[in-house]
């Protein structure tokens, strides 16, 4: 299985397999954030305190929690190409990081609009919002040391470390309003139990995060195609790529 | 549905500034996102084939010399 597997970290074989998985991916990510939005805006009831205010959960809560699962996909790709030397992991990880960072930068922005009207400010200084802080910190973080090193190998190492030490941010995010009093609300969507939100508000809400997850996927696919022919530029078949590009 | 009108939908129960305000940075950055990783591979793309060039050209120049 191991061989198998390897075979995958060709860099031809994963860029082939990329453009494979990437219509699936735009397809999933298109139809699921239709239906989610249109349902989430249109569809749902409104919320009996926060009136239609509360609409803004539907890419809040998708962006907020695809933050976080984003950067356990880029410290995963970090580790792997750290302790294995897969090259195609490294890639990854510095696919997923620009992504990472406008997710988080959209669930930031979407928490103070959403906010502003309910706790009547855009922020304050409490553990969910800034963790979720720090986390964009972090992306921007490993993006700039990924681009900082002329030899890639090393930044790839150098940006995978900060990766994987930052992991340790992500339950603080996650259990900062079970841990510290807070103005954000607790988690509505619970695995174990019961969720707190009638089914109404909670598909089209579900429908999005998986949405969000798809399109992460998707332009992590396309970042990562990208990222496969800039690190490879010496190999005949990028080259012959490149010739067919030009003459285009 | 829950709203009456188009009007009734664009002025979400009075918060019509920050819902749309929310989505639309959402879909700005997004787009934006979107746009930029897609025309990353063609930017790729030249610049390899650029520096194939150069060093074609860079080849001819030393066949010349000897």
């Amino acid at each position: 299985m191991w061989k198998w597997l390897n075979s995958y970290a060709d860099p031809e074989r994963s860029y082939k397999l990329a453009g494979t998985l990437l219509p699936w991916f735009v397809c999933l990510a298109i139809a699921l954030i239709g239906v989610g939005t249109t349902w989430g805006l249109l569809f749902a009831p409104m919320d009996y305190q926060q009136g239609d205010s509360f609409r803004i959960i539907y890419i809040h809560v998708p962006a907020a929690s695809m933050s976080m699962a984003a950067y356990m996909g880029m410290a995963t790709a970090s580790f792997i190409g750290i302790v294995w030397q897969i090259k195609a992991a490294d890639w990854a990880a510095a696919s997923i990081a620009p992504i990472g960072a406008v997710i988080t930068f959209i669930a930031l922005f979407t928490g103070a609009a959403w906010g502003k009207p309910m706790w009547g400010t855009w922020w304050v200084w409490d553990a969910r919002l800034t963790s979720e802080l720090v986390l964009l910190f972090l992306y921007l973080g490993v993006i700039a040391l990924y681009a900082s090193f002329e030899d890639k190998v090393l930044a790839a190492r150098a940006a995978g470390i900060l990766a994987i030490v930052g992991v340790v941010n992500i339950p603080i995010i996650k259990y900062s309003v079970d841990w510290w009093s807070s103005l954000h609300q607790p988690a509505t969507i619970k695995i174990t139990e019961k969720s707190t939100m009638t089914g109404d508000m909670l598909y089209p809400l579900i429908i999005n995060i998986f949405g969000f997850g798809m399109m992460i996927g998707a332009i992590t696919l396309v970042r990562f195609r990208a990222e496969v022919l800039a690190r490879n530029g010496m190999r005949p078949w990028v080259r012959a790529l490149a010739t067919q590009e030009v003459s285009k | 549905m829950q709203f009456e009108s188009i009007n009734d939908f664009l002025n979400m129960g009075g918060y019509a500034f920050y819902v749309w305000l929310a989505y639309g940075v959402t879909f700005t950055s997004l787009t934006m996102l979107i746009i930029l990783s897609a025309r990353r591979k063609r930017k790729v793309l030249t610049e390899i084939a650029s520096k194939m060039a150069r060093e074609e050209k860079l080849k001819e120049s030393r066949g010349n010399k000897l």
